[in-house]
């Protein structure tokens, strides 16, 4: 027999002009792996701050019951305290700092003020096992990826007692492999009897793990389903409120000539020069083409974009870049722009983004000549480009003053690729295109990418979604090692095929 | 003083065109930080007027005034978009007094022939200070060394420059009259002076001073046209605006707001006009300010600074020159320190090793009073000019009170973290 964990009761969280939540529900029986699914902004993670007490009892209305006992919690202290553990989508580690130092960060076996590390890093040793992690626990935090990093911050939520393991997106930032890795994680601790409560918007992830899925829309609870119940169409349906016939948006490829092409294109590592990081690639667009771009994390398609986009990243970069047959230069950023080349990063808020600046001001960043004359910027020109580019993007927000910072992931890329559609180029990289987004503004993105393809642009789309990448392009260049390992037609590629492409490709590459 | 037209993020929130006055007050209120620190302004001048039995605002005291800290201000808008780019700059007192005795060397000591007449020195000294902060920024921009670092390196080796320069503990001086008039000379009245009331001469024949009233009318002249100007590219904004099919804040907002300036400016400009008309160093601040106001608001270049300090990264891949344009701001640094340094060698009249010891701190602490983020990425030019005046008046106000030079920093020091403090409480309210 299950017994329930967790009951939060008609919890109304409201901003100043904001209804965050109202009345939201949610039940969590003991030893379950509970998906909670939304839109960005559709406030599962608010409900979270609710439950671990960054939002303390008493600025919220309604009640949260924790095995048979109401609590108030007045901060992370309490919750933690509790047994109620959460993992951010953004990790707090500190880098410079070993994994066990992190993992006991402010709560260290200690002596009247005095270390034991002994003591500390048997334990250590022993959460890292039970997390399947193979790393010295004097390794600094720094030098693990970013997959492992995740498995110190569960570690770190095992030393604190965990009953109730709270994980918000955990799997954004990991590669495939990592990531079902830990999904297996997840099922070992639901043996163990540790309950979770999972915040995901990859679908066949919650499809896979958990137990009973609840539905967050607008601050509301629209359902909860059981296992059984849990299809992908359902929670769409549920999440958008209205049914996604298709996940894509119908397009009518007109395919012209070669626009861009990049030969023999070689790149090395920029610290470890020995490195070589990009092998060799040729690849070629047509005007009004999307062309994918497929791999696992680490395959170098990132590396590869940036090295081609003024020389962004690696060193001792070789090859050729023809813009309609002619070479061009694009040994900076501003040279490859002016030849009409545009690259939407995967970070928008490390490097696509002024986020303490307001919509209009980062639309018209990368053509600032198009908005003045002698160096002088026109104010009312520059006001009717934003506001243009906010409608034909659809950009949600009050006004094109809106500071980028205060908008949803959706909106913000819509502002990044606002950006680049301003600077007016003729072939347009999107590297992740839509990571971090929710159903709805997906389809919003898919849209103005069919758009631009049909307004005769050319255009490489980076994903690691190979669903995505099969929806929205035309041809499929599959990446592996810093090689391309296979190109494919969209119309006959599949997931398996890509797939295989790549472990083939593994052989060849070692 | 602004040609201002980009309305602030609150402003261009759809606001009701009727204008009511209840719309104007609630459209002052979203406003209020925009204009608090000038209202704070007032406050301290009115609160010093006081307690100076009416001192602060005379005449003599207001050219003291502007003489006094000019070259905080001027030194101030290079430092703010240095603190915009994400930067700081320590240096910039050590560069002031290092420019201060090459000037004095060259006009007084050096045998330089005509070189050493002061407009030639001038321009030397001013390229001077655009090398030296060249010489910074390469290290800033182009290696990624800390400018905390480059900076403070830079302070100790020109404060030690500037001391060796004069030979040990020694002063240079007296400068040249031509060259002293940069700090203490007024602008020449071209029109002629106007007499309101008829001086009263006594027995002796002498003018009893205050009994005659005289004008110096190219003062009011220029005020007066420098007022117009002002209400005309409020208005041409505002007019843009509407004709775009945008609203502009509301009509009585406007009216209030220009008049209120205006009126406060004609106030200073008529007490200028009753002594000697404007010192020139005030129009040399004047016209840089309306520079930096426009380089910053309308330029590429000063929207570029903006970008790379809110997100270096970002700016980088937006096609703008991160590492050209570091170098430059460092450069406008140099050149500005370098003003100021010629600034305060005119005002001593001769060049001390002492010159500018600490003003880097009352510069930065000008720009910060101002709204700047240290952070990088937010700060206003006007803010930086509101800020340094005042740091200017508190000065002056305690020094004419009496109270010691001890508690006078005591006091800046509050200053300086009450206005930062209200302004992060401001935002995070907000």
């Amino acid at each position: 027999m299950t017994s329930t964990i967790l009951e939060m009761r008609d919890i109304t969280k409201t901003f100043p002009g904001v209804k965050a939540l109202s009345n939201v529900n949610l039940r969590v029986e003991e030893g379950e792996i509970h998906a909670v699914v939304g839109e960005n902004g559709a406030g599962k993670s608010t409900l979270m701050k609710v439950l671990s007490g960054v939002y303390a009892s008493g600025t919220y209305d309604g009640a949260i019951v924790y095995r048979g006992e109401e609590c108030h919690f007045k901060g992370i202290h309490d919750s933690e305290h509790k047994g109620i553990v959460i993992i951010h989508q953004e990790l707090a580690l500190v880098p410079m700092l070993s994994i066990t130092e992190n993992i006991f960060l402010g709560n260290e076996h200690a002596r009247y003020g005095v270390i034991d590390w002994d003591a500390n890093e048997t334990r250590t040793s022993a959460l890292l096992k039970k997390v399947g992690l193979k790393e010295d626990p004097k390794t600094l935090i720094t030098n693990i990826g970013v997959g492992k990093q995740q498995l110190v911050e569960i570690a770190k939520a095992l030393s604190k007692e965990v009953k109730l393991l709270i994980l918000d997106e955990p799997t954004a930032s990991l590669s495939e492999k990592d990531s079902q890795a830990l999904l297996d994680l997840l099922l070992e601790f639901k043996r163990q009897g540790i309950t979770s409560i999972l915040i995901s918007h990859k679908l066949n992830e919650v499809n896979r793990v958990a137990d009973k899925v609840t539905i967050i829309r607008d601050g509301r609870t629209i359902e909860t389903l059981a296992k059984k119940d849990i299809s992908e169409d359902r929670i769409i349906t549920s999440m958008v409120g209205r049914s996604l016939d298709d996940r894509y948006p119908p397009r009518e490829p007109k395919i012209g000539e070669v626009v861009l092409q990049v030969k023999n294109w070689s790149v090395y590592h920029p610290i470890h020069a020995e490195r070589q990081v990009i092998k060799g690639i040729d690849i070629d667009v047509r005007k009004g083409e999307v062309v994918g771009i497929a791999g696992l994390m680490g395959a170098g398609r990132t590396e590869f974009a940036m090295s081609l986009f003024g020389r962004s990243y690696g060193r001792h970069i070789s090859g050729e870049v023809l813009l309609k047959g002619k070479p061009i230069d694009v040994s900076s950023v501003s040279k490859a722009v002016e030849h009409g080349i545009a690259y939407v990063t995967e970070d928008r808020k490390t490097y696509g983004l002024n986020l303490i600046d307001h919509i209009k001001h980062n639309i018209t960043l990368a053509n600032l000549g198009g908005v003045s004359r002698h160096s002088v910027i026109d104010d009312m020109r520059e006001l009717a480009v934003a506001n243009e580019y906010k409608a034909k993007t659809n950009i949600r927000s009050s006004s094109v003053y809106q500071m980028t910072g205060n908008l949803s992931g959706g909106n913000q890329q819509k502002v990044v690729l606002s950006k680049w559609l301003f600077a007016n180029p003729e072939v347009l990289i999107l590297d992740e295109p839509t990571r971090g987004i929710d159903v709805g503004a997906k389809y919003e993105i898919y849209t103005i990418i069919a758009r631009l393809a049909s307004e005769g642009k050319a255009i490489i789309v980076i994903s690691s979604e190979m669903p995505e990448l099969l929806g929205i392009t035309d041809r499929i260049y599959v990446m592996n090692e810093g090689r391309i390992v296979g190109e494919m037609a969209a119309s006959d590629a599949s997931q398996e095929k890509i797939m295989r492409a790549i472990v083939r490709g593994e052989g060849k590459a070692s | 003083m602004s040609t201002e037209s980009a309305p602030g993020p609150q402003s261009g929130v759809a606001q009701d065109l009727q204008q009511t006055p209840r719309v104007a007050v609630s459209a002052l209120v979203t406003n209020l930080r925009e204009y608090g620190l000038i209202l704070a302004l007032i406050a301290i001048m009115v609160f010093f007027q006081f307690t100076t039995s009416g001192t602060l605002f005379k005449p003599v005291n207001l050219s003291n005034l502007v003489q006094q800290n000019s070259f905080i201000i001027v030194m101030a808008l290079g430092m703010l978009l240095v603190i915009v780019s994400g930067h700081i700059d320590l240096s910039v007192g050590s560069v002031a007094g290092f420019i201060g005795a090459l000037a004095a060397m060259m006009m007084v000591i050096w045998p330089l022939g005509p070189l050493s007449n002061p407009l030639v020195v001038s321009i030397i000294c001013l390229i001077v200070g655009g090398a030296i902060g060249a010489a910074q920024g390469y290290w800033i921009a182009y290696h990624r060394i800390p400018s905390f670092i480059v900076t403070l390196a830079g302070m100790l080796i020109f404060r030690g420059i500037c001391q060796a320069l004069l030979g040990g503990g020694s002063s240079v001086g007296p400068l040249p009259d031509g060259f002293k008039a940069l700090s203490s000379g007024f602008i020449p009245d071209v029109i002629g002076s106007l007499t309101l009331i008829p001086p009263v001469v006594n027995a002796a024949g002498k003018t009893i001073v205050g009994s005659g009233l005289t004008l110096h009318m190219t003062t009011i002249v220029i005020g007066l046209v420098a007022v117009l100007v002002y209400a005309y590219f409020g208005l041409r904004a505002r007019r843009s605006r509407e004709r775009h099919g945008y609203e502009a804040e509301p009509f009585s907002l406007f009216v209030i707001k220009t008049l209120v300036t205006s009126a406060l400016a004609l106030f200073l400009v008529y007490q200028f006009a009753t002594y000697r008309g404007l010192p020139i160093v005030l129009m040399v601040m004047g016209v840089l300010i309306a520079l930096f106001v426009f380089v910053t608001k309308r330029m590429t270049i000063g929207r570029r600074i903006y970008a790379m300090g809110g997100n270096a990264k970002a700016a980088q891949l937006s096609g703008i020159k991160t590492e050209r344009l570091t170098l430059m701001v460092f450069i406008n640094m140099g050149v500005l320190s370098a003003l100021g340094g010629l600034i305060i060698a005119a005002r001593l009249g001769q060049a001390v090793p002492a010159a500018g010891l600490g003003s880097e701190l009352d510069v930065i602490a000008a720009v910060f009073i101002g709204g700047a983020s240290a952070m990088g990425g937010v700060g206003q030019v006007i803010g930086a000019v509101v800020g340094g005046f005042i740091m200017g008046v508190m000065n002056n106000g305690m020094s004419i009170m009496g109270v010691n030079v001890d508690w006078q920093q005591v006091v800046k020091g509050l200053v300086l973290l009450g206005a930062v403090v209200f302004d992060v409480y401001n935002k995070n309210k907000g």
